[in-house]
């Protein structure tokens, strides 16, 4: 049992890395990722979605015949989302004002519904959680090295407006590497998206292959 | 057997809609006081910042009308009174900016002298564009204290135009778009003062602000 939660950790945040090796969720991947501020709090609100809606199927993984199992998947991310979305908004005001334009988005991922469709559909509740869990986290570890990288480069700052999320105790996450002005403006706006997610995933394989893993093409074949 | 079978999971799937429909028409229930209180919140605080406390004893959202506007749009307008007096105003203006269409909110006291501007939303560029936000400059607290003669009419362009506006570095669109709205904000004052100042047209009816 305990390696198999090894694997799933391991496959969360490394191996089958949402983003840099299945390359999922594309959309807050790109849209999302213009300061690491943000590309944090958009994989912290998708973590917590992806882990309910995987413990729920797991949960009801008898229940949900192989037939309308899509539109219940959807409808449980759905749910899942309106329910953070709600929450949030009443209860914790000021984060909201900050990431709630980025929870509607959650709905339109393809990620979580991959690993409904792929793992939650088959496993028990516990299992199923940690897998939604690890791989929510390994999609916030992904946005945020992107936020980061095109942050610099972009504008020369990291974490900026980072209090504004976690507040003011964080206010110290907020840094200037590079003086003002002299950004690389484009890396700010969408084709810096595709450049820094592009080499990074060039980066991950070559990691890869020189750790001796055998390279998994698209990574689609263990997501299936 | 075939039509029993779709029978079932039409009654799964349904089961699966009406479970999740209950508890998101909970949380709604639970929750809607609280978000519509905060929703309140955050208006007075942005109003809060074009209308100084110190010029008015009301409550703002309440004492507040709606108007059209040029663009035939519907905008309320916040009034500010001391004493049965009306000292200031709040309204949204709209202007075009490089990407788009841009929100702002303008203050202003029974003169018609500007007391505020602030961006409540716009898509132009980061590290562009945006720099008309209070939180990235201050860029827009120029236009305190101005009004339609004060610069002259012709004046309210921005330097690139003739004008006395500074543009900022690689942006002159986006600037040019908000003096225009804000000089049209102006305008729309001077159109309808009466209507505006009038405490005895009817109150905007309280409505939910998103």
């Amino acid at each position: 049992m305990a390696t198999e939660y090894r694997t799933i950790v391991r496959d969360g945040l490394w191996d089958n890395n949402g983003v840099l090796a299945m390359l999922l969720g594309m959309c807050p991947a790109m849209a999302m990722t213009g300061t690491a501020t943000n590309g944090l709090g958009m994989g912290l609100a998708t973590a917590v979605v992806m882990a309910a809606s995987s413990m729920l199927v797991g949960m009801f993984r008898n229940q949900i015949t192989q037939e309308v199992r899509i539109p219940v998947f959807i409808l449980v991310v759905a749910s899942m989302v309106t329910l953070v979305d709600l929450f949030m908004n009443a209860w914790m005001h000021e984060l909201y004002k900050v990431l709630g334009m980025f929870i509607p988005l959650i709905v339109s991922n393809c990620l979580p519904l991959a690993r409904l469709e792929a793992f939650a559909g088959k496993n028990p509740a516990l299992p199923s959680l940690m897998d939604g869990l690890f791989m929510g986290i390994g999609f916030t570890f992904a946005l945020t090295i992107i936020g980061a990288v095109r942050e610099i480069v972009g504008v020369g700052t990291l974490f900026a407006d980072a209090s504004l999320l976690f507040g003011s105790t964080f206010k110290f996450m907020e840094m200037r590497l590079l003086p003002a002005d002299t950004g690389i403006l484009m890396m700010i706006l969408p084709p810096g998206g595709f450049l820094v997610l592009g080499l990074l995933v060039v980066g991950k394989r070559m990691l890869d292959v020189r750790a001796g893993k055998a390279i998994q093409m698209g990574g689609a074949h263990s997501a299936a | 057997m075939k039509q029993q079978r779709m029978l079932i999971h039409g009654v799964i799937l349904g089961v699966f809609c009406l479970g999740f429909g209950i508890v998101l028409a909970i949380s709604d229930s639970i929750t809607v006081d609280d978000i519509a209180a905060r929703a309140l919140e955050d208006r007075l605080n942005s109003l809060g910042q074009v209308i100084p406390d110190s010029i008015h004893d009301n409550n703002l959202v309440e004492d507040a009308i709606t108007m059209k506007n040029e663009g035939n749009q519907e905008i309320t307008v916040y009034r500010a009174t001391m004493e049965g007096k009306v000292t200031g105003l709040a309204y949204e203006i709209f202007g075009t900016g490089y990407a788009g269409k841009m929100k702002l909110m303008l203050g202003i006291d029974a003169q018609g002298k500007i007391l505020g501007v602030r961006v409540l939303a716009h898509k132009e560029t980061p590290g562009l564009g945006d720099k008309i936000e209070i939180k990235k400059g201050n860029w827009i607290l120029r236009f305190d204290g101005l009004s339609l003669d004060n610069p002259l009419p012709d004046k309210w362009k921005v330097k690139k135009d003739g004008g006395q506006f500074d543009q900022f570095a690689g942006a002159t669109i986006t600037p040019r778009g908000v003096v225009r709205a804000i000089r049209e904000g102006l305008e729309f004052f001077a159109a309808n003062k009466a209507q505006m100042m009038d405490l005895a047209a009817p109150m905007a009816p309280m409505k939910e602000v998103h």
